[in-house]
């Protein structure tokens, strides 16, 4: 895991599967991810296997998760905002029915 | 090696062909082109499909018939040769109606052509709304979804699948395969034909051209002239997605994968093979009337292919008078039509006399009488 | 739709200048970028970090980025932060889409400033959580002041591992060991470029710099690593490499970072067609240009390291004579004064490119990454195997498109980024011949997956701006 080296002057709250962790304004979600004690990590829609954050600017797509309900968003690319959730993206991608 | 036949175009037709000579023990020489040529073969949306073809010319059905009646077997025996799955699956084939007039003249269209066959038992019906939710358990459907047309015995492959496999059936059939072996000429001699590929040439009592587009001139060379022109079809594909549609239909298919692919356009823009934001947005609305969820669907690759078509849609099949032993076989729906070309057009070519069942795919139909 | 004369993609170092020169001009100018705020990666988080404890951590060069976003905000350029480009089409029209809504862009003239990417370097392991690459770490360190919690391995070569090491232990954190994988001969090989390299003295003494701090602070250094693997089941738990002379270890491993050089992100200019060259030194392809930048597309520019890798100084020079040459091209400028105005520009470039034979033929990476092992896997999106590319080119091998048809390698939502080299190089090698004579993917749209519900909501009119 990744620790930050500050405390964060200012604070959001991101819903980590359903968990309230501390997020600072300015960051992305992914390196929140990549704060979390357990591993955070998705099985990929091919063959199941493991991955996690791994570019950080975008070019991988490793990193995607559900963020506030929306699947395959790029967490390496996206702002934390108060309040966002995020939850593991499992494998293949489900549509709202 | 010398070989007994030489096929012009590595693509789903050329090498179905060749796959099916091969396995009649004939010597087989391919010539591929380059990799980024025009490839229809790369480009296509892998239906096995039936319904609605041929509405000019029957025949054309009929063929189709006999073709999609002999995939099962075709592609098993492919898969044994080679080990590749080609996916193919026939459960039956959707063609959605939006809005009642068009679910009105799709049935009008189908009964006209089931008419015209005559006989046969009608293997085609139309789905009313809930008959098709019931069909389609995890797809909402859209509000103008009058209802679709069902064949039942439509179905759909994995079109690069199907290419590799023959291509590696030609290979271990003890044919060859050359790359990067863009025909510029074909003479014909008395034994035969001499054909100048890269910077050789190869010589073989026949010849067959499936060359697609490039077709046109090199058929010209052995005396048979085929109006032909490109017609763009642009398909987008999605991210892998949990399934959702259990059927193919006419424009919009789930493959084995999880992707949704989309499709097709119908765009004369000549050789200009560019996909346009226009048709993605074009694709997509006309996809989100029939299933809304999608719109939460990623699109990763669009593409553009260029089908290869003749002035009434059909086949050709045809061997030079002036020339015999030179062949040409074009169409684009090499798909459907791959376990005919490995069967009954390998058989026929190998014979060296096409089927008169086939005479009515000869290229002479668009022969305009000449001006006294 | 809006329009504008120019559209300028990317605001790091090629991308703001370019702008700051356009409006000096006054050229309309858009600038769309993919990040949150103007810097690119190399100042990515400049405008808020450069001041604080961060800033020092991450070193002057980090720092002096600020300058340049100060002057890129005061120019009057119009700039779209986390705006995504995903197609850009003859007219010219680039289709982009922010918050999940597209739109259509109409230009005049595109400068394409859209940087490099790490260069994708298989190796067994390499897709498991806890393998990042050193950018990745080094993203987070300027983004969010985080690094590594227990003691981190390195392995790779060129500059940016030293780098990062040093600031990372400026910033209190620990290296467990640095596996040096630059190969045994390069230094050799690149002495014959020194005497020309020594006109950027500067650059050359901070590489020294760096490695006596490694020496200073003990960083256990690991040389002429040849081979590299990450084990684990759901993570990294431990790696092994082998050297060159023949040592092997396997040690525990909380996280591993990666890096084996940059190459330039060249999907933009070969989606649109541009005519595109390989360069044999720094193992990519580059667009052909003219000296001002200008592609085989007119009024298609390409600045940055997306040009050829060179570093930010020669990016910001290469941005400045885009926009120089375009002054006079849109006829906001006439050639004799514009050409009194880049001629120091030009100078410029001309010391910073003599740098790169040194750097790329001291630090040109090692050859197993071109030729992974057949357990490899080399797309990270379809899992394809290096043994599965091979396999299927004694079938299909006509090129790396048939490949990508036959095997899926290059069709998931990365669109080849991490695996067309790969692919190039494996062909390469089975075929015998050059890289440059197998060719590379082709880039279809979109540029960056999107949606079909903004697909069908775009746009095709609107205003201008």
């Amino acid at each position: 895991m990744f620790r930050k080296l500050h405390e964060p002057a200012e604070a959001v709250t991101v819903y980590v599967e359903g968990k309230p962790v501390v997020a600072e304004p300015g960051e992305n979600l992914a390196a929140v991810l990549l704060r979390q004690e357990a591993i955070w990590s998705r099985p990929t829609p091919v063959k199941g296997s493991r991955r996690a954050p791994y570019c950080m600017i975008g070019v991988c797509f490793d990193c995607l998760a559900r963020v506030d309900g929306v699947a395959s968003v790029q967490t390496c690319m996206m702002p934390v905002r108060d309040g966002m959730t995020v939850e593991h993206q499992q494998r293949r991608r489900c549509l709202p029915s | 090696m010398h070989p007994e036949i030489i096929v012009i175009g590595a693509g789903t037709v050329g090498a179905a062909i060749a796959y099916g000579l091969a396995r009649r023990q004939h010597r087989v020489l391919v010539l591929d082109g380059d990799d980024r040529d025009h490839r229809a073969a790369r480009a296509n949306f892998g239906l096995v499909w039936l319904q609605g073809k041929g509405q000019n010319m029957p025949a054309y059905q009929q063929l189709s018939r006999r073709s999609v009646d002999m995939w099962s077997g075709f592609a098993s025996k492919l898969t044994d040769l080679t080990g590749l799955d080609l996916q193919y699956e026939q459960n039956g084939g959707l063609a959605f109606c939006l809005g009642e007039d068009a679910f009105e003249k799709r049935r009008s269209d189908l009964q006209r052509l089931h008419n015209q066959l005559g006989g046969a038992e009608a293997d085609w019906r139309m789905l009313d709304r809930a008959e098709l939710a019931r069909l389609l358990p995890k797809v909402r459907l859209g509000p103008d979804v009058a209802g679709a047309s069902f064949g039942e015995r439509d179905g759909h492959a994995n079109p690069l699948q199907l290419l590799a496999a023959l291509h590696s059936g030609i290979l271990r059939l003890g044919g060859e395969l050359r790359r990067n072996a863009a025909v510029r000429q074909i003479v014909p001699s008395e034994a035969g034909f001499t054909v100048a590929c890269g910077n050789e040439t190869v010589s073989a009592p026949r010849v067959l051209i499936a060359a697609g587009l490039g077709s046109q001139a090199l058929a010209r060379q052995v005396g048979l002239e085929i109006p032909l022109r490109p017609q763009r079809g642009q398909i987008l594909v999605t991210e892998r997605l949990e399934p959702l549609l259990p059927l193919p239909t006419s424009g919009l298919r789930q493959t084995r994968e999880g992707t949704v692919m989309i499709g097709a356009t119908h765009e004369e823009t000549g050789f200009d093979s560019s996909a346009t934001a226009a048709a993605a947005a074009d694709l997509s609305r006309r996809t989100l009337r029939i299933v809304p969820s999608l719109a939460e669907a990623k699109l990763v690759r669009q593409w553009a292919g260029l089908r290869i078509m003749t002035p009434d849609g059909c086949p050709v099949y045809a061997q030079s008078q002036k020339h015999r032993g030179a062949f040409v076989a074009l169409c684009h729906s090499g798909v459907t039509l791959a376990a005919l070309h490995a069967t009954v057009l390998a058989d026929a070519i190998a014979a060296g006399q096409l089927p008169d069942s086939l005479d009515i795919f000869h290229q002479s139909r668009f022969d305009v009488p000449k001006a006294a | 739709m809006s329009k504008t004369d120019l559209l300028i993609v990317g605001a790091g170092p090629a991308g703001m200048t370019a702008a700051i020169t356009a409006r000096r001009y006054g050229i309309g100018v858009l600038v769309v970028d993919d990040q949150t705020a103007p810097g690119g990666q190399i100042w990515r988080s400049v405008e808020t970090q450069a001041a604080s404890e961060r800033g020092d951590i991450l070193g002057r060069t980090y720092q002096d980025g600020k300058a340049t976003t100060d002057a890129f905000r005061a120019s009057g350029a119009h700039y779209e932060p986390r705006t995504q480009l995903w197609q850009v089409e003859p007219g010219y029209r680039a289709f982009v889409s922010h918050d999940g809504k597209a739109r259509t862009i109409e230009a005049k003239a595109i400068i394409l400033a859209t940087g490099a990417q790490e260069r994708p370097a298989p190796f067994p392991g390499w897709t498991l959580p806890g393998v990042l690459t050193v950018g990745a770490a080094q993203v987070l360190l300027k983004t969010a002041g985080q690094i590594p919690a227990k003691p981190v391995w390195v392995a790779g070569c060129g500059p940016l591992p030293l780098l990062y090491i040093v600031q990372l232990l400026n910033a209190g954190g620990q290296i467990a060991g640095y596996l040096d994988t630059t190969p045994a001969g390069n230094h050799w090989a690149a002495l014959q470029y020194l005497p020309r390299a020594l006109r950027g003295a500067g650059a050359l003494l901070k590489g020294l710099a760096w490695k006596a701090i490694l020496r200073h602070r003990r960083v256990p250094v690991i040389r002429h690593v040849v081979e590299l693997e990450a084990h684990g089941s759901d993570r990294i738990e431990s790696l092994s490499y082998r050297t060159a002379d023949g040592r092997e270890e396997t040690v525990s491993a909380d996280h591993l970072l990666v890096h084996e050089g940059v190459v330039p992100n060249v999907h933009v200019p070969l989606g649109l067609g541009c005519a595109v060259e390989w360069r044999d030194q720094q193992d990519c392809y580059v667009p052909v240009l003219d000296p001002w930048g200008e592609t085989s597309k007119a009024g298609i520019f390409v600045a940055g390291d997306g040009a050829g890798i060179a570093g930010a100084k020669a990016a910001q020079c290469r941005g400045a004579l885009a926009a120089h040459r375009l002054a006079v091209q849109l006829g906001y400028a006439d050639e004799q004064n514009m050409l009194k105005d880049a001629s120091c520009v030009q100078k410029s470039l001309a010391r910073e490119l003599a740098l790169r034979p040194f750097l790329d033929t001291l630090f040109r990476p090692r050859s197993r990454i071109f030729s992974p092992t057949d357990d490899t896997v080399i797309c990270r999106c379809e899992e394809v195997t290096a043994g599965e590319i091979r396999a299927m080119a004694q079938i299909g091998g006509c090129g790396p498109n048939q490949i990508k048809a036959f095997t899926r390698a290059g069709m998931g939502p990365c669109q080849g980024r991490q695996c067309g080299y790969t692919v190039t190089r494996i062909l390469a090698e089975l075929e015998n011949c050059p890289a440059s004579e197998i060719g590379f993917y082709r880039v279809r749209p979109p540029l960056k997956p999107v949606t079909l519900g903004e697909l069908a909501t775009l746009d095709q009119e609107g205003e201008v701006v």
